[in-house]
């Protein structure tokens, strides 16, 4: 699939966005004053400016209230739903926060339900497509959540959750690729599969439909180089979890943190682009490129 | 959960008008239904009414509505400022542009008419353009036939009196076997496709015989990748296998065909003093006119030691070079193939025989209580014909059709009227007078003998392209491919003149492009052009339109009137005689011109016969006006529908109402051959009286197939050394081969190369492109925007391709680098490509990076014009020896790998957009 | 709403016929012709005239080359468009409802005026059917001719759908899928018409008949030589055969 930048931004900021809310949520730091404003104010960037880098890739972003319509079907509705919930149920809280208001907590264990879940749904987007085999797979939202709970864990400090977390993710991560690689071929699918002549013999490509290109081609087709894949990877998963884990056993403090957080937003970033490029979608089998 | 669908209008309106036409963004002629909103063409569809199309249109018709808004768009007459290829023009008016033609012309009307050579490429109004050129004087004209395909028309008129082309067709609702030799596409687009279909539909069988399976060979049952210019070889051998098993139709034979004809000491047919061919009656046993009621002509006679054609063809047949095991290897099918394929002719012909209940009586009076049937059938095209032994190989396939007794039979091959049509009821050639005043008779024609060749008196070739001369006798369609490189050369003579209509001369319709873009340009000593002056008519902004010196811009085909007519290629079936034509369903926003109405103008203003009443005021206000009201022979027209009073067909008085007549009918006019006359035609006397009303010719003519040649011995005598007129010493061997009057085979002259150039290179049509004028089409370029070279899996590994590579390829003539691409299903020694999908830089009013220049490429700066000298000291054209036919796929090349590159080679300077701002 | 009808009492849709397909790219301008002017924005082209261009087509030829074990390679060409599954993933995934399919004839839709343009429902089309219009902003696909196969201004005949029309072979066949007795039914059946990736469970409606054996020349028992003509010589043949009138 094709790694679009604004979809990559998207998930990543506003996965990591949503999993420092939901801390921020469910209390575990209790920020005050224009440190809290300062806190939330970063949660609600990240997570609504993904929001909104998603819509630029919408052909038509002026009608995308529509897609709140379809939450008994499509995951991307339920984000929709979830996000905006989320947001809303947390705002009371981050107010309370702010001004010291001393409002009880429990909204703000939904409004963190709510995070995860949006992040949830965010993966499920992904996880349902059974045409790109290696998305369609519980390894999807498992590691999207990893990501979200390991990122919010890290930026609001708590070193060792946050710690186990990014162990989890690593050991997600590389479940994910192996898995992954596996499953296309473990699905079936093949180009005799898809055009039904593989009855004759093996069947190959002559001649591409149009010499001039398409949007399929440019959006599904993606092949990135073997050897590429593989320093990436291993700058994937040592970037998002390994040398931000490390860290915490250093004296934690805003420092660290803030490097740590660093290292683990480009991991997350190369994570993301792989997610994309590495996907081969079927319809690749049409063109004899995968 | 409940289901909510919005709602959604199912009948929203079309479209505000339509109107019915013909397509022409190919030679095929379908019927279009044009449809409108506000004024504007909105959506094209094929016409269901049509008999050329039945309702379908194939990816280039569909798209014809970007090729009326193509930015490549002429749109003004042009005057060259810059040198020559540069493309620097100056716009003009019409008044201008007509009055500086004039003034070119007028001068070498009065005094040398030969200087002017006119010669058109696609079009189809060859009736008004060839009258033009007759009334104009010069001998030089002719249409692109020579280039394309007069092979098969030639060896088709020779032989049965009508061609494969377009001219005639499977009987497709017959035929149980149909087998296919070299064709990709051919003329007949969506009829070859309808039959292939009809086919498919009840399970019959097709066979495909060519080195590339593609197309319809892709979905023939089976696949003879046969190794190019072979199929002569294949053919014989087939009639040989036949011959040995007595598998052929001997009635037929006997009563249809110059079979039992007598060859005479001087290899001519015996005739009576009636000058009627003599055959042995069995019944009596003595010789009689083949036309005698009653007669049974006899295959095995001998009378005065005169032996029969038959048995002139079996022994030769017979003989053992022509069995399978003998040709096998050079054909590259095995022998237990050869012989696989012979029986299932056979076995189609004479075990699934069809009967037609309809009587019938045949020119010898004797009635026919059934119509019987052969139900195989053949088409070919190019990959027989553009061979230099294309000629006797076509003649090849014609007699194992008349052996399998399958032309004009149920089940078989069915000649389109106006043919069937003899050779000797055609005209012959005309080059007189020298000197000014009009021709007596039409330039081209089938000459009977040396007599008729187009020679000078000092045995010099009276045409500029040396058609109908010792180099190629027959050359019913002239020789377009050599017209600019004899021009050139200044042989046989200079021109001063060179007039082109529809032809891309500059680039994919020449051999040795880059050569002929120098010969466009080349000056004299004095600094003059050689061919001093060059005028053109395009519709579009061409390669060729930089090489001209005036540009009178054509409409597109919606834009004006047109006649596809029965005295130039009409739009018949086998069951009917059908002409059309086109007329402005939209008008030009551009100051361009229908070039027939230019045509017709010019010839007004030089005063021309039949361009001018007796008053010398011009006679005709346009074209629209001239198919109205021009008579070829009193009350006949080029129009043969609604005449006189709008009842009479064929012969008639002009009608003005005729037109109207057309568009109220689609665009086009049918008259049905009479149930009686449907099969046999040649023979058939039903069919003779019918074609006789109709105005085809004025007598009935039923003739015998010519499975010997009298027109071809004559030749060959001549090259023996008989008769006066003599052929050069230099040609005498290759006439005295290839003028044999019974069908042969011979390597193609392009295999003096093989030693070095061990490959053979085609081209094939794209069934979604017409030559170079789709690439200007938004939507067809999309589908064929560059073109690789396809190599077979021997060649690929090999030379150890990888996907992504590219090639040198190099020929006797020069070398091109080209992306290439693996085929399996490809005959192991031949590469090729789509036709004519590369374009010149800056062309088409397309990017000057536009794929198909920078990507695409042609084969033809491979071809040479010329033949690889010989001892001889000369160089004879690339051409078939008989009729002078290009001999594209003689090309022979050698290839080696190199890494992709960022530009095919040749690449030539870009061309400024002449077109309209897109 | 994008949730599939239980059940649609009509299946129509196309049967494509392999064996009879020449590649000719006919049905593909002819989709592009009559789509460009009917159902929702037009099929935009980008640098038509450029060094790269590119457009929106609903129907597309691929052309495969296939290798048998015991024949010479065949080359297959493949018309695809869009199927009209029964159980149709793109249609889930729209979060807007835009993507529906019909239930009175289970014909896969966009609702243009609904679409965002967000590309969800292409990522779930496993055949390539659905292609982003880039001027408009919204998905195209087939609509198997929807405005044309019902609509009152058209006569009779040429209510299907523009590609069928214009096959030149007769490749292309339109009808109903869900009733066994229809024509394109009974062809189906006859011909073992077939699904395309079926592991994928979209119970697509178009149906594909496979190429019919190739390269077998019929067991027709070679000629037999009438007579050895090496013995008996020219005249012994022609005896021979001429007898046979
Ligand atoms: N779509 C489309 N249709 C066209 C045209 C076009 O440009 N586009 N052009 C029109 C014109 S001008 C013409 S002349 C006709 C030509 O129609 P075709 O005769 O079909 O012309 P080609 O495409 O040259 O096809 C030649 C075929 O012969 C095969 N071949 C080459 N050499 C040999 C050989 O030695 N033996 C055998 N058996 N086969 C051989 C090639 O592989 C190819 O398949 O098409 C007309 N129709
Ligand atoms: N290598 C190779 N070369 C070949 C062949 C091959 O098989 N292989 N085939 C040969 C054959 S068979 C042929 S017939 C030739 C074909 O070659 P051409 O007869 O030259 O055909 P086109 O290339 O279509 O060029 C026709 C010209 O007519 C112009 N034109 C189009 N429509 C109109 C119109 O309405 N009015 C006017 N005035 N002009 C118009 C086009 O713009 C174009 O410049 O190519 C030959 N060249
Ligand atoms: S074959 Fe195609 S391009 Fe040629 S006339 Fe027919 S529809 Fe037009
Ligand atoms: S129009 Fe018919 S034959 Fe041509 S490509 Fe389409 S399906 Fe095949
Ligand atoms: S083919 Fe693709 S677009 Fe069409 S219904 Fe099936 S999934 Fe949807
Ligand atoms: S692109 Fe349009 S139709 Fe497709 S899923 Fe998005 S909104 Fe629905
Ligand atoms: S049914 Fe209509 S929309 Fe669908 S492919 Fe055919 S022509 Fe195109
Ligand atoms: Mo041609």
């Amino acid at each position: 699939m094709h790694p679009a930048p604004s979809v990559i931004i998207f998930s990543v900021a506003s996965g990591l966005g949503f999993g420092f809310l939901a801390f921020l949520g469910m209390g575990l730091v209790l920020p005050s004053g224009l440190v809290a404003f300062a806190l939330w104010g970063l949660g609600y960037a990240l997570a609504v400016g993904g929001l909104v880098s998603a819509t630029f890739h919408l052909g038509n972003p002026q009608r995308a209230l529509l897609a709140f319509t379809q939450w008994r079907s499509s995951w991307l509705s339920r984000e929709a739903w979830a996000s905006v919930a989320a947001l809303v149920l947390l705002a009371p809280v981050a107010l309370s926060d702010w001004l010291g208001l001393g409002w009880p907590r429990g909204v703000g264990m939904i409004g963190a339900a709510l995070c995860l879940i949006t992040v949830f749904c965010t993966a499920m987007i992904y996880a349902q497509l059974k045409t790109v085999p290696r998305w369609n797979h519980w390894t999807t939202p498992a590691t999207f959540l990893g990501f979200c709970v390991a990122g919010g864990a890290l930026l609001s400090g708590q070193s060792l959750f946050a710690g186990w977390a990014l162990m989890i993710l690593a050991v997600l991560l590389m479940a994910g690729f192996a898995e992954g690689d596996r499953r296309f071929a473990a699905r079936g699918h093949s180009m005799a599969s898809a055009t039904g002549i593989g009855r004759i013999g093996t069947p190959q490509v002559f001649e591409q439909p149009h010499t001039g290109g398409n949007y399929l081609m440019r959006e599904m087709i993606f092949i990135v180089a073997r050897k590429h894949v593989e320093k990436l990877r291993i700058i994937a998963v040592s970037l998002a979890a390994i040398f931000p884990a490390l860290l915490l056993f250093l004296p934690v403090n805003a420092l660290t943190i803030a490097v740590a957080v660093a290292f683990h937003l480009i991991g997350a970033a190369v994570q993301r682009w792989l997610f994309f490029a590495e996907a081969e979608h079927v319809v690749g089998l049409y063109y004899g490129m995968r | 959960m409940t289901h909510h669908q919005p709602h959604l209008d199912t009948s929203p309106p079309v479209s505000d008008e339509i109107r019915r036409t013909t397509c022409y963004m190919c030679a095929c002629r379908c019927g279009i239904n044009v449809h409108l909103k506000s004024g504007k063409v909105s959506y094209i569809e094929g016409n269901r009414a049509h008999p050329v199309n039945k309702g379908v249109l194939c990816a280039k018709g569909a798209s014809g509505i970007k090729q009326i808004t193509a930015p490549s768009r002429l749109r003004s007459p042009l005057k060259r400022v810059g040198p020559r290829g540069s493309g620097a023009f100056e716009k003009i008016s019409w008044d201008e542009a007509l009055a500086l033609a004039v003034a070119w012309m007028k001068p070498l009307q009065d005094t040398a008419p030969e200087k002017l050579a006119f010669f058109t490429g696609r079009d189809q109004s060859q009736s008004l353009t060839s009258f033009w050129a007759q009334g104009f004087g010069t001998p030089n004209y002719a249409a692109h036939g020579g280039f394309c395909s007069v092979n098969m028309a030639a060896a088709g008129i020779y032989t049965i009196g009508g061609a494969f082309w377009e001219f005639g067709q499977p009987d497709w609702d017959h035929t149980r076997l149909f087998v296919l030799f070299g064709v990709a596409e051919d003329h007949d687009s969506n009829p070859i496709k309808i039959g292939i279909g009809k086919l498919k539909g009840r399970g019959a069988k097709v066979i495909g015989v060519n080195p590339i399976r593609t197309g319809y060979n892709a979905v023939a049952d089976d696949w003879y990748g046969i190794t190019p210019g072979t199929d002569g070889l294949l053919i014989l051998s087939l009639i040989h296998c036949l011959l040995e098993a007595g598998k052929i139709d001997l009635p037929y034979l006997a009563q249809w065909t110059n079979a039992p004809c007598l060859v005479g000491p001087d290899g001519l047919l015996l005739r009576g003093e009636d000058g009627k061919l003599l055959v042995v009656d069995t019944a009596t046993g003595q010789p009689a006119a083949f036309d005698v009621p009653g007669v049974q002509p006899d295959l095995g006679a001998v009378w005065q030691g005169s032996r029969t054609v038959f048995q002139h063809l079996a022994k030769r047949y017979l003989a053992p070079d022509h069995a399978p095991e003998a040709v096998a290897d050079r054909v590259g099918i095995t022998a237990p193939r050869i012989r696989a394929l012979a029986a299932e002719l056979a076995h189609a012909a004479f075990d699934q025989t069809i009967t037609i209940d309809q009587s019938w009586t045949d020119f010898r009076g004797t009635r026919h209580a059934t119509m019987v049937g052969r139900p195989v059938s053949f088409h070919a095209m190019r990959g027989i014909s553009a061979h230099s032994n294309g000629f006797q190989t076509a003649r090849a396939l014609h007699l194992l059709q008349i052996i399998l007794g399958t032309v004009e039979t149920p089940g078989g091959y069915h000649f389109k009227p106006p043919y069937p049509k003899p050779f000797d009821a055609h005209p012959v050639p005309h080059i007189m007078p020298r000197g000014s005043g009009p021709l007596t008779g039409p330039h081209l024609g089938y000459p009977r003998g040396p007599e008729h060749l187009a020679l000078l008196p000092d045995g010099s070739p009276a045409r500029i392209d040396k058609a109908f001369s010792w180099e190629n006798p027959l050359s019913a369609h002239g020789l377009m491919h050599m017209v600019i490189a004899n021009a050139h050369a200044g042989d046989p003579y200079r021109i001063d003149t060179l007039f082109l209509y529809m032809a891309n001369m500059a680039w994919n319709s020449s051999m040795n492009t880059a050569a002929t873009m120098d010969m466009l340009t080349a000056k004299d000593g004095a600094g003059e052009y050689v061919i001093p002056r060059i005028i053109y008519s395009d519709a579009y902004a061409s390669e060729m339109v930089a090489y001209a010196d005036l540009i009178l811009p054509d409409t597109t085909y919606m834009e004006r009137h047109d006649c596809i007519s029965m005295l130039d290629r009409p739009i018949s079936e086998p069951d009917a005689a059908g002409d059309a034509i086109r007329w402005p369903v939209t008008e030009p926003d551009r100051d361009v011109r229908g070039f027939q109405s230019v045509l017709i103008d010019l010839g007004a203003r030089l005063a021309l016969p039949g361009f001018v009443d007796t008053e010398g005021a011009p006679k005709f206000a346009n074209y629209a006006d001239y198919i109205t009201r021009h008579e070829r022979r009193a009350g006949v027209g080029p129009l043969m529908g609604w005449r006189g009073d709008g009842t009479a067909t064929g012969r008639g008085a002009p009608n003005p109402d005729q037109l109207d007549r057309y568009i109220a009918n689609g665009g086009f006019f049918q008259a049905h051959v009479p149930d009686a006359a449907r099969y046999f035609k040649p023979w058939n006397r039903a069919y003779q009286d019918w074609a006789v009303e109709m105005g085809f010719y004025d007598a009935p003519q039923p003739y015998l197939f010519s499975i010997w040649s009298e027109p071809m011995r004559r030749f060959h005598a001549a090259a023996e050394g008989q008769g006066d007129r003599q052929p050069p010493e230099a040609l005498r061997a290759r006439l005295k081969q290839a003028m044999d009057p019974l069908p042969i085979w011979y390597p193609p002259f392009g295999e003096v190369a093989a030693a070095a150039y061990p490959v053979h290179a085609l081209t094939q049509r794209p069934m979604a492109m017409y030559h170079s004028w789709g690439s200007q089409n938004a939507w067809l370029r999309q589908i064929h925007g560059r073109n690789p070279l396809y190599l077979p899996t021997k060649i690929w590994a090999k030379h150890g391709f990888a996907a992504g590579d590219w090639a040198r390829v190099t020929s006797p003539n020069g070398e091109i680098v080209v992306p290439v691409e693996h085929m399996a299903a490809l005959n192991p020694h031949t590469v090729w490509t789509w036709n004519a999908i590369g374009k010149r830089k800056g062309a088409w009013g397309l990017d000057q990076n536009a794929p198909e220049a920078t990507k695409g490429f042609l084969l033809n700066h491979l071809i040479s014009e010329l033949l690889p000298e010989q001892g001889d000291g000369l160089r004879w054209s690339n051409s078939d020896p008989v009729t002078g036919q290009a001999a594209w796929f003689d090309l022979r090349v050698r290839i080696e790998r190199v890494d992709a590159q960022m530009q095919s080679l040749p690449a030539f300077g870009p061309l400024p957009d002449l077109g309209e701002p897109s | 709403m994008t949730s599939l009808p239980t059940h649609t009492d009509r299946k129509l849709g196309l049967v494509i016929d392999l064996d009879t397909c020449v590649g000719c790219h006919a049905c593909v301008t002819a989709c592009k012709g009559w789509n460009d002017q009917g159902y929702g924005a037009p099929l935009s082209d980008q640098n038509p005239y450029g060094s790269d261009p590119s457009g929106v087509f609903l129907n597309r030829v691929h052309s495969y080359e296939v290798q048998p074990h015991d024949t010479p390679a065949q080359i297959i060409n493949f018309p695809r468009s869009c199927l009209h599954c029964d159980d149709a993933p793109c249609v889930t995934v729209c979060p807007t409802g835009a993507s529906y399919k019909r239930a009175e004839d289970g014909i896969v839709l966009v609702n243009e005026s609904a679409c965002i343009g967000c590309g969800l429902c292409a990522w779930a089309c496993p055949y390539g059917a659905r292609e982003m219009d880039a001027d408009a902003g919204v998905m195209k696909k087939c609509t198997l001719c929807v405005d044309r196969i019902y609509n009152e201004n058209l006569p009779e005949e040429d209510r299907e759908p523009a590609c069928v029309r214009t096959c030149p072979t007769g490749a292309r066949h339109f009808g109903d899928l869900a009733d066994p007795e229809s024509a394109v039914s009974r062809l189906v059946a006859k011909r073992g018409g077939y699904d395309l990736m079926p592991e994928l469970g979209t119970k697509p409606t178009n149906k594909y008949l496979p190429p019919r054996k190739k390269d077998r020349p019929q067991e027709a028992s070679l000629l037999a030589p009438l007579l050895d003509i090496q013995a008996t010589g020219f005249a012994g043949w022609l005896d021979r055969v001429l007898g046979k009138i």
